[in-house]
Order: C-alpha cells, then structure tokens, then sequence
C-alpha cells in the first residue's frame, strides 16, 4: 500500500463528489429532513421518537453510504477506469481506502448534521454520551460503505446495484429489532440477525444514547461494527480481480 | 478464445494488429497486458510473465472504453493517474501537448468531443513513459488529420525506443506499421512487413491485399 496513492484516490472521489453538487446536496439534507418528517409523524407520541431517533441516526447513514459506495465503485467496473487502475502499480486497498476515505469525510459531515438538529431543534435528549453517538453513527456510516463497495462486486448493472439495496440492507433493518423486539421474533430470525453487523450498529447507538457509562455490552458492540468494516474492505479488495474473462 | 498464435514483437517497433471486428485483437491484446484470463499457454514482456506487478508501470494500455472519469476535468484525471503511477506532474502537460488537447485541459472530460474523449485516454496511457504500449484502436474516430499527428507520435516514441502494438481495423493504417500481425477468426493468418503483404498478395493497397487474404484462407478452410 501507499500513502501517496490511497490520498489521490480519496481526493480523487472527493473531486468527482464536488462535481456533483446535487449528490452531496442530497447526502447531507435528506437524512436531516427524513428526521424532522418522524418527528412529526410520532408528534403525538413524541416520546416514540425520542426512542427511535438514535437508532436512525445510525440506520439513515449506513443506507445512503451503501447505496451511493455501490454504484460508484459499479461505475469503476463498467467504465473501465477500474481495469487501467489495476494494470498500473495500484494496490486494491490503496483503491479501497481512498474511497473510504472520501466517503469516511462525507459520513462525518452527514452524521453530524442529523445529530445537531435531533438534540436541537427536534429537542431529543439523550442521557448517553454525544460523542459516542457520534462515533456509532460514523462508524455506521462506514460500515455501509465497505458493505456497498464489497457488496457491488454482486451487480453488472446500476438497476441491479440499487437493489442491492432491498436485498442486503432491508433483512438487516426488519430483524435488527427497530420493527419488533428481537427476543418476540421467530429463533432463525433471532438467530440471523446475531450474524448481521447492522444488529450491532442498532445496539451500540441505541445503549450509547441510554447511558454514558461504558458496559461490556456498548465495547462489544463497537468492537463488532469496527471489526466488520475492514473485514468486508478486505472482501472487497478480494472482488477486485486484475484478471478477467 | 484464440488458438496456435505463437508471435514476438521487437523491442522499439510499431507493429499493427489488423483484422476485422470479432477476430480476437482486444483479447490478444489483454492477454499481452495481463488483465485476461488466459486457460493455456503463456505471454511473456520485457521477459516477465504478462501482467507482473513489476511490469505495470513500464506498459501502458489504453482499451477501447473510454477508462477515464468523465465527470472530471482533462486534467484532474491526469494528475490522478499520475500520482497512481507516481509520475511528476510535469508529464500531465507533456502528454497534453502529445496528444494536442492543451487548450482543453480545463474541461470536463463528459463535455468533450468523442474523439476528444479518446485523446484523454490515450494521454493517460503516455503518462508513465512506458516502454511497452499496447493501444486498441487510438485512432477510431478520428479525423485525417489528428490521425496523422498520433501516427507521428507513435513513430517518435518507437524512434525513442518503446515498443508499440496497435490494433485498427482501418486498412490504410496498416501502411504506417513496420510489422504487421492479421488476426481473422482468432488465428494469427499474416505476421509480415506491409510490403511483404502487399508482395505476397500482388495488389497495390492494403484493403485489396486484406480481402486478397481473406477470400484465399476462405478457400482453403
């Protein structure tokens, strides 16, 4: 790997991200307005989204990340730029790290916006620490991504890449206990969403924003979704195949 | 799929890959480049196994797609890929200039001319100075003009000693070769000089020699 390359690339995408100033309008403003349409969906039941709000702060992110990470590193397959890349001196995790770089910056941006207007103008409290709010929610964010670039691999077309997104992500948010509580759900079910980080990511912001107190279960927690990131980088890059048929 | 090719090309030579669209030349090609998956046989360059980490920065391929950002500008992909291949900075305005597309290092590569486009392309394949070119169709719709300034480029860059495979169906092209490879239905038919072509086949222009070749491997399948 090099240092040099993985910050070109990063830059890279961050260059071909300002060229496209509705996306980005768009990754930061819809998770905001996504909120504040909740929150007056629940506005008899406010206590309902006081609730919810930080689960979604970790859930609005992941999709976003996912679906935009999964197109893009699509848009490398099929326009061939990813197959000059791997015929010059590129590592793929020089490839791979850019990009989570890049959206890595995003992520902080989006997830900071939707924290700040949640705990202000929509008036959630929170007894758990902002900060590590925070640090789930970006972690999250990150997590979406490495799944989206990983994941890609899967789609030839932008149509399939999109519904990556009901096929991947959708299991995930049904059983990860946002829907019905894990423990009333059927034993498979219960045991899928075990295997499915975006269970853990729903746990950590969720225990995060109940108590400030570091548990076993929140370290856990962390320690899970961080792990799950480079892991599916890692698959990622085994996706990116130099030679091809 | 191609079958009993067995060839060499000489270093600091610029050798034609001709035949007509479906005999094999882009697979050949990425076979030489190493990003097809080859079941038998093997494909050396520089004397390294094709596709060698070693050899990446010393062969320069541009495909057929256009394999570069379009949403970004000329030379914003530019100096991207030539930080990957950790090139100076100074090469972006030396391929530019190659490639006559200075004037329009500033544009987004989307908001160019197809032929522009192609250009870009080609650039980005110049940037690393490699020693091994491997170009499919860089002149594909491309004016007379333009076509003439690239062939010049290629015969100053072989001049200087790289040595350059280009594949074109355009028959009149096959004249500015010094060696000429006629793939048809993924079998290598002519590995010959123009003129030797021209005198193997008693015609006087490339296309009647080509169809010359053609109808004669016809009649003896």
């Amino acid at each position: 790997m090099s240092a040099q390359r993985t910050m070109a690339t990063a830059r890279r995408v961050l260059a071909q991200l300002r060229g496209d100033p509705r996306t980005v309008a768009m990754l930061l403003v819809v998770p905001v307005l996504l909120m504040i349409l909740l929150r007056y969906a629940f506005d008899s039941n406010v206590f309902i989204f006081d609730h919810v709000a930080p689960i979604l702060i970790a859930i609005f992110p992941f999709v976003l990340m996912f679906l935009i990470t999964s197109v893009s590193m699509l848009r490398e397959r099929t326009s061939g730029t990813l197959e000059r890349l791997l015929s010059m001196p590129i590592a793929k995790l020089d490839l791979l790290v850019g990009y989570a770089l890049a959206f890595g910056t995003v992520a902080v941006v989006q997830v900071a916006l939707v924290i700040v207007v949640v705990l202000g103008p929509l008036g959630v409290s929170v007894t758990g620490s902002v900060v590590v709010l925070s640090l789930f929610g970006v972690l999250d964010a990150l997590l979406g991504m490495a799944l989206g670039l990983c994941l890609s691999a899967l789609a030839h077309t932008e149509f399939q890449a999109v519904q990556l997104l009901p096929a991947v992500v959708f299991p995930q948010l049904l059983v990860c206990g946002l829907f019905a509580p894990r423990d009333q759900m059927a034993g498979v079910l219960q045991g899928l969403a075990d295997v499915f980080p975006l269970t853990y990511a729903v746990d950590g912001v969720t225990r995060a924003a109940a108590s400030a107190a570091w548990g076993g279960s929140l370290v856990k927690d962390l320690v899970i979704v961080a792990i799950c990131i480079p892991l599916a980088l890692g698959l990622g890059a085994a996706t990116l195949q130099r030679r091809t048929g | 799929m191609l079958t009993g090719i067995s060839l060499g090309v000489a270093e600091g030579t610029v050798t034609g890959l001709l035949g007509p669209s479906g005999s094999g030349k882009s697979t050949l090609i990425r076979s030489i480049v190493g990003v097809q998956r080859i079941t038998s046989g093997s494909v050396r360059v520089l004397g390294l196994p094709a596709g060698s980490p070693t050899l990446r920065p010393n062969v320069g391929y541009l495909t057929q797609e256009l394999s570069v950002y379009r949403d970004l500008t000329v030379r914003a992909n530019l100096r991207y890929f030539a930080a990957v291949l950790g090139v100076d900075r100074g090469r972006v305005d030396q391929v530019l200039e190659d490639v006559s597309l200075s004037d329009r290092s500033d544009a987004r590569v989307a908001n160019l001319s197809g032929g522009q486009q192609s250009r870009v392309s080609l650039a980005t394949a110049l940037l690393g100075d490699p020693r091994v070119l491997i170009l499919d169709e860089p002149t594909a719709g491309l004016d007379p003009v333009l076509r003439e300034d690239l062939w010049s480029l290629f015969h100053r860059l072989g001049a200087s000693g790289a040595t350059l495979l280009i594949s074109s169906h355009v028959m009149e092209e096959a004249m500015r070769c010094q060696r000429l490879l006629l793939l048809r239905d993924a079998r290598l038919l002519i590995d010959d000089t123009p003129d030797g072509l021209l005198q193997r086949t008693g015609e006087s222009d490339m296309d009647a020699a080509f169809l010359h070749l053609i109808r004669q491997s016809e009649a003896t399948a």
